[in-house]
């Protein structure tokens, strides 16, 4: 492990967010480590999808304090500069850029954004070039990397979108619903490149409603309700947790 | 994985859509030399093919096709910023405008060195000499320069401002719409000192040739053929390069490229500069070539019509709004001619009919499955 990094790649403490007065996320505290693959569960509404816009600066927090390695301020920064500083994000449904070409969506994300020049040249290092080939066969794309990303079924769009994280290199990744309409082989294909994110210089956040997925790749499971943590553990213990059954199963 | 299962009609699908894309290729490259030696064949049909003969072309349809080519190039700036950036401007008339008045007021110069005589709008204001600030454009040089910093910082403002506020879509071509009826407005002021109603007109030289010269005018036509092919060139290097592809994703979900670290205002900003200079370059060739400008040049109508000419040939194509521009503008010129009355009908009509019936213009269509431009909304 890398002795400069701090255990804690996102903090998070006494968050509360509100849209026009419903509050999404009412006091909320709770920490996401390095090395740590971290589910988050809860029913529709708990606020899940909302805490990962507030972490990547989507959406502004009405109080409560977001940082990242304890001494940067998410709240503080747009999108742009946050993703700068390697936190990536998938999105629930797919969001690859169905108009270009698989190899090109990977080169985007290769990018950050960053050198005007050498995209107007249409030029990358020979690194970034290997890194594309290796997460192409990392995804079990390396033969489509010339196909419009629009024609992918959508498992295959699924792991371009983690396939654009991977190449991205990011400290933190927040996976939103990353199985939802999968097929059985293709969550446990998921499954499978998931647990390849984890490293012990990487924080990885999976919110997820498919259990046995969630029991599958997480160390630590938290569940929502309502906008407030309603526990953390191990996916054993959640399961047997009579708050978190009282929540899920009704009364 | 479960592509397996339909590999054949995958294969077959591909393989037409490959020959698609390659003709397409070949005929996007092949426009270079094609508008290359209509520009060599402009002063060949005039001065040595006989008048009898069916190639020869009149002054007129010289002066015509430099027109229509001004047209092209200022489809060609809109096609970057819509097709490719996701920016619909209905207010391009504005740049186009800009290098307009800025050449007139250069073309006023001159013929007031000639014959020391004011225009007739400035009589009539009643100044007794001509305004200090004008002798900036009395070198043709000089001019182009200023016109370039000039429109680039006008599009970088309104740019900086819009892009930075995330003002997207519909809202931004209301916008760009209101200006351009706003500038109109403010051109007709005749105490604005730019002719008011009337305009500018009365050009005797530029850069030293007579305008009523035939050489000048053939010449004028020319560079506009020219200057098109340039831009064409340089506008499609940098919408096949990855900045190209950055602008297409944009395009296509600007949140997305925000969250992989893009600082999406700045791309579009870069796009819209750019497609703002050469619009304002196509109307310093465009008035020369008409011998007048007036209010009418940033009419919404016109800047609307841009977008009509992209939308025909193909938007995000960029050879697709070369032939809209084209295509409309020279059945406007020949049906005005004949059927003034249907005009605006026929134009009405084919817009539909390429709208319901085409997925994406004239070009869209012909290049046909197999575009990587395909898929764009907006």
């Amino acid at each position: 492990m890398n002795p400069k990094l701090p255990d804690t790649a996102i903090y998070i403490s006494g968050l509360s967010v509100q849209f026009a007065g419903f509050a999404a996320i009412t006091n909320l505290s709770m920490e996401f480590r390095y090395g740590e693959i971290r589910a988050i569960i809860g029913p529709n509404g708990a606020g899940k999808t909302t805490l990962m816009d507030v972490i990547t600066g989507k959406t502004r927090p009405a109080a409560g304090e977001v940082f990242l390695n304890k001494v940067t301020n998410l709240a503080t920064l747009d999108e742009t500069a946050i993703a700068r500083l390697g936190i990536g994000r998938k999105f629930q449904k797919p969001s690859v850029f169905e108009a270009l070409q698989v190899r090109e969506n990977l080169e985007l994300a290769i990018r950050h954004g960053r050198g005007y020049a050498d995209m107007v040249r249409s030029r990358l290092s020979a690194q970034q070039n290997r890194r594309i080939d290796e997460v192409l066969e990392t995804i079990s794309l390396e033969s489509e990397g010339a196909r419009v990303a629009g024609t992918l079924s959508h498992g295959q769009k699924q792991w371009l979108e983690i396939g654009m994280l991977l190449v991205a290199d990011p400290h933190v990744i927040l996976l939103d619903e990353p199985v939802a309409g999968m097929t059985d082989h293709e969550t446990d294909r998921t499954a499978e490149l998931i647990a390849r994110l984890k490293s012990p210089e990487r924080a990885v956040v999976v919110i997820e409603h498919d259990m046995d997925f969630v029991g599958e790749i997480a160390d630590l499971v938290s569940v929502l309700h309502e906008g407030q943590l309603l526990g953390e553990g191990s996916m054993e213990s959640v399961r047997n947790d009579p708050r978190v059954i009282q929540v899920y199963l009704g009364r | 994985m479960n592509t397996l299962p339909e590999p054949q009609t995958t294969r077959r699908l591909s393989l037409s859509a490959l020959a698609t894309k390659r003709m397409g290729q070949t005929v996007e490259v092949g426009i270079v030399p094609v508008l290359i030696l209509l520009a060599l064949y402009l002063p060949f049909a005039y001065f040595v093919i006989p008048e009898a003969n069916v190639l020869h072309l009149s002054l007129f349809g010289i002066n015509l096709i430099g027109q229509i080519m001004c047209f092209a190039l200022l489809a060609l700036a809109l096609d970057l910023v819509w097709g490719y950036a996701g920016i619909l401007s209905l207010g391009h008339g504005i740049f186009f405008g800009m290098g307009g008045y800025l050449m007139a007021i250069y073309l006023l110069n001159g013929a007031y060195a000639e014959t020391h005589v004011l225009p007739d709008f400035m009589q009539y204001m009643g100044a007794s000499d001509f305004p200090a600030v004008w002798k900036i454009f009395s070198r043709l040089d000089v001019t182009v320069l200023v016109t370039i910093a000039a429109t680039a910082l006008a599009a970088g403002i309104f740019g900086f401002v819009t892009f930075r506020s995330r003002i997207n879509g519909v809202y931004l071509s209301i916008i760009t719409q209101a200006l351009t009826y706003a500038l109109m407005l403010l051109l007709f002021i005749n105490d604005v000192g730019l002719g008011g109603n009337n305009g500018m007109t009365g050009f005797t030289t530029l850069a030293g040739h007579r305008l009523a010269d035939v050489s000048t005018q053939i010449g004028l036509a020319v560079c506009s053929s020219l200057l098109l092919v340039v831009a064409y060139v340089g506008v499609r290097f940098l919408a096949r390069s990855s900045f190209g592809r950055a602008l297409i994703a944009v395009r296509d979900d600007e949140a997305r490229m925000r969250f992989l670290g893009y600082r999406t205002h700045t791309l579009k900003l870069f796009a819209w500069c750019l497609s703002a200079v050469l619009a304002a370059l196509a109307g310093m060739l465009y008035v020369p070539q008409v011998g007048i400008v007036n209010p009418s040049i940033v009419s919404p109508q016109l800047s609307v019509e841009i977008a009509v000419w992209v939308a025909i040939g193909g938007r995000g194509t960029l050879i697709g709004a070369i032939v809209g521009a084209i295509l409309i503008n020279g059945l406007k010129f020949w049906l005005t001619a004949q059927l003034p009355a249907v005009w605006p009908f026929i134009l009405a009509g084919v817009t539909l009919l390429i709208v319901v019936y085409t997925s994406n213009g004239v070009w869209g269509t012909l290049k046909g499955a197999g575009s990587a431009d395909k898929g764009g909304r907006r």
